[in-house]
């Protein structure tokens, strides 16, 4: 075997290393509909990634497939550089559920221990990160609470810590921050760039798209099944950018007509303008400068996530309304 | 650990840990063990004693009257229905002038009403007279009526059957209690552990922890650690039962008198007979005593309680397997699961009516059927098991029955399996067994 072999090997470990997970071509039909029809994306390790689409677009049905609760009907998922093998890969995986569940009459400390072997993790060794994550999230006074005593976000964190506790290298959270106070909600959010930082992957399904704003490097929408989004924040916001403008002037302006930009809105002395094809912002300012009027501020507006998907989704289905009630 | 042990340990741990679990598997021998002392207790010393003035106007009874434990007659002058209780007397029977021709009714006065079995008394001793005075009249002797009563006394039936070869002595009121005892725990238990899969599965599935749960571990493992952590929580209870039930029960002995065990011992020393020809009597009570115990020694009880523990697992696992595939499909509404219980509970309604049934006559072609197809054997066939082996049941019966039922909960849970594995993540729809059927039987 020659060094040039060697060489690529590694190259090529490095490229699959990059990417935690792969899915190629995911179907997945029920009787009635098309829960997921033909999806690919990858995820890169390290990332916290966004999966978003409104209620029914298929994402629980994705994640199922992801944490290997389902089968797909066709094509590949790619785990760990490897096939995906669910008996073997899913103590890799730690999966917090929308609907959080656990047993109600058992004791906080017991249910962890439990949960965290049947994931695979030696009493001892449970018991040590049990400890180590009750002390970090101020939990160590509940231990022999029940659940059915504890209080919706004190259940929040107590799910979280479970998820996270055997430090999976794929972390999927479906709508983490339901039911946490702000503080509460900045203590998991930190937690998840920790996470991430150490190396852990994180998929993030909300329906929050502020928090998908701040938190997500990399985004994906689905609906009716289907891929409609793909890319980073900044480059779907520069995709979907309506070359709107902000101006704001000293003083108020006379008559604004120019065939440069049409103006939008203008309250008082602040303008909102869309700019012409053919023309690029400076056109603008020239406008204004020859006006002679003095410009205080000029920014660009981007197009919020939330705006850009109910443009997406608007009016695709019935489930697409109540996703818009959901994120106005 | 083993994943799936992980959740039998769990499963079995949180219910044997239940205050109410201790408390009922406690109580139940206590309850058992308390009511038959009580009873028998009220039996021996509750029987309050008569003493009775009869007035008779022929002297027909005089001499012929026996005493009993408790009640004793008495042919005192002057006594009447005004002064009998000032003269120490309890009761007061008049008899009018009779001359054995015709039948007679005869008074009883009492101070207070006198019981059912002391009335039978009364009116078996009367008669006996009467039979004696009519025998007497006819020209026997009175010592010779009286030794043929003595001899005659003690005529009982010994049932016997064969045993290859060796022959056995058996008692069908024992294998009567024993197999509807057994078939009524199995009946009983079958719906309280069943109900408990069904509740426990839906509790994890609305609870929302089952899909945290299967995305560790896979739905069998999950449902047949369910089963089988709760299939060991009513073993242990039974176990606990008998050990409390013998054991209480040696500790209710030590409240026999002294001389009464010592009867005891002496009897089954000499299988039944007082040694030296009879002449020494053995007390009412030791005789009792030993004839339960020497009834309760005529079963198999190695057999009985092995079939026992097989047949309760084995129709245990045949219908929990069943109540898990129920409970998975089931939301919310408890009203859903009434109506898909149905189906289930039918079998075991059905198989307790045959039971009953097979235990009076456990030989007919529908008491044979019924003890081997794998719905109602586990019932059907301990009905018939107390009745001997292999007078009763042969041994290829009981071989078809024990494999016929292994391969029936191994086909329930396969296919419950197949409905879990859907209806524990799907909520909202209401699921009805046709469906369910189409999950069970799908390919992969």
């Amino acid at each position: 075997m020659g060094k040039a072999d060697g060489n690529s090997t590694f190259e090529n470990n490095l490229i699959f290393m990059s990417n935690i997970l792969e899915l190629h071509n995911l179907k997945k039909y029920y009787a009635t509909q098309k829960a997921v029809d033909d999806i690919s994306f990858t995820i890169k390790q390290g990332s916290i990634f966004g999966l978003l689409g409104p209620n029914g677009a298929g994402k629980t049905t994705l994640l199922r497939m992801i944490t290997g609760i389902f089968f797909p009907d066709s094509g590949r998922i790619q785990f760990d550089g490897k096939e995906f093998d669910p008996l073997n890969d899913i103590i890799k995986i730690g999966y917090m559920p929308e609907e959080r569940g656990l047993y109600k009459k058992m004791k906080i400390g017991e249910q962890a221990l439990y949960l965290a072997q049947l994931k695979g993790l030696h009493r001892s060794e449970a018991m040590e990160k049990i400890k180590f994550w009750f002390k970090r999230l101020e939990m160590e006074s509940w231990w022999n609470k029940k659940v059915e005593d504890l209080s919706k976000g004190m259940s929040q964190k107590l799910q979280f810590v479970i998820t996270v506790l055997h430090e999976p290298k794929l972390i999927i959270l479906d709508e983490p921050f339901s039911g946490l106070d702000p503080l509460n909600a900045s203590l998991i959010k930190d937690e998840i760039y920790g996470l991430a930082q150490r190396g852990s992957t994180i998929i993030f399904s909300t329906h929050r798209m502020e928090q998908v704003e701040e938190i997500c490097d990399h985004i994906v929408l689905v609906n009716l099944g289907r891929k409609v989004l793909d890319g980073t924040v900044g480059d779907i916001k520069q995709q979907f950018k309506e070359n709107k403008f902000s101006i704001k002037l000293s003083e108020l302006p006379s008559i604004v007509n120019s065939n440069s930009f049409q103006l939008v809105n203008q309250q008082a002395n602040a303008l909102t303008v869309r700019i012409n094809e053919g023309f690029k912002s400076n056109d603008v300012l020239q406008y204004f400068l020859q006006q002679n009027l003095t410009i205080e501020s000029f920014n660009e507006i981007l197009p919020s996530l939330n705006e850009i998907f109910i443009n997406l989704v608007e009016g695709t289905n019935a489930t697409s309304r109540a996703f818009q009630k959901v994120t106005a | 650990m083993n994943k799936i042990l992980l959740i039998i340990q769990r499963e079995y741990l949180t219910r044997v840990k239940n205050k109410r679990f201790i408390l009922t598997t406690l109580l139940m021998p206590l309850l058992i063990v308390g009511f038959i002392a009580i009873s028998t207790l009220l039996a021996i010393k509750g029987k309050d004693s008569h003493k009775i003035a009869v007035v008779d106007s022929n002297g027909f009874f005089k001499g012929n009257l026996k005493n009993s434990s408790n009640v004793s007659f008495d042919f005192q002058e002057g006594v009447d229905t005004l002064n009998y209780l000032t003269k120490g007397y309890t009761d007061i029977i008049l008899i009018p002038r009779f001359d054995g021709a015709q039948k007679i009714n005869y008074i009883i006065r009492s101070k207070k009403r006198i019981s059912i079995t002391t009335e039978a008394t009364i009116s078996e001793h009367i008669n006996a007279a009467i039979e004696d005075k009519m025998l007497q009249d006819a020209g026997i002797n009175k010592l010779t009526l009286d030794s043929i009563h003595t001899q005659s006394q003690f005529a009982e039936l010994k049932a016997v059957e064969e045993n290859g070869g060796t022959t056995k002595e058996s008692n069908a009121a024992l294998s009567y209690g024993i197999g509807f005892g057994s078939g009524m725990l199995i009946y009983i238990t079958m719906f309280i552990y069943g109900a408990m899969v069904m509740r426990g599965v839906t509790e994890e599935k609305t609870n929302r922890i089952a899909e945290v749960m299967i995305s560790s571990v896979k739905p069998f493992q999950l449902m047949m650690g369910k089963i089988i952590g709760i299939g060991a929580v009513g073993l242990t209870q039974f176990l606990m039962w008998i050990v409390l039930i013998v054991g209480l029960t040696t500790v209710a002995q030590a409240f026999i008198p002294h001389d009464v065990l010592e009867q005891v011992n002496t009897l089954q020393q000499y299988n039944g007979q007082m040694p030296s020809g009879g002449m020494v009597k053995a007390g009412e009570a030791a005789q009792q005593i030993y004839k339960v115990q020497h009834t309760i020694s005529t079963a198999n009880w190695p057999v009985i309680i092995g079939c026992f523990i097989f047949y309760f697992l084995g129709g245990y696992l045949f219908y929990a397997a069943l109540f898990a595939a129920v409970g998975s499909v089931v939301n919310e509404d408890p009203q859903d699961a009434q109506s898909l219980m149905l189906p289930i509970t039918m079998p075991i309604i059905f198989s307790f009516i045959i039971m009953s049934n097979a235990v009076q006559d456990p030989s007919t072609p529908i008491a044979i059927w019924a003890s081997i197809i794998p719905f109602s054997s586990p019932m059907v066939m301990m009905a018939r098991v107390a009745y001997g082996i292999p007078g009763t049941v042969p041994y290829w019966q009981l071989a078809l029955s024990m494999i016929s039922l292994i391969g029936g909960f191994l086909l329930t849970t396969w296919l419950s399996g197949k409905i879990y594995r859907t209806g524990i993540l799907m909520y909202g729809k209401k699921v009805n067994w046709k469906e369910m059927g189409k999950w069970a039987f799908r390919k992969n």
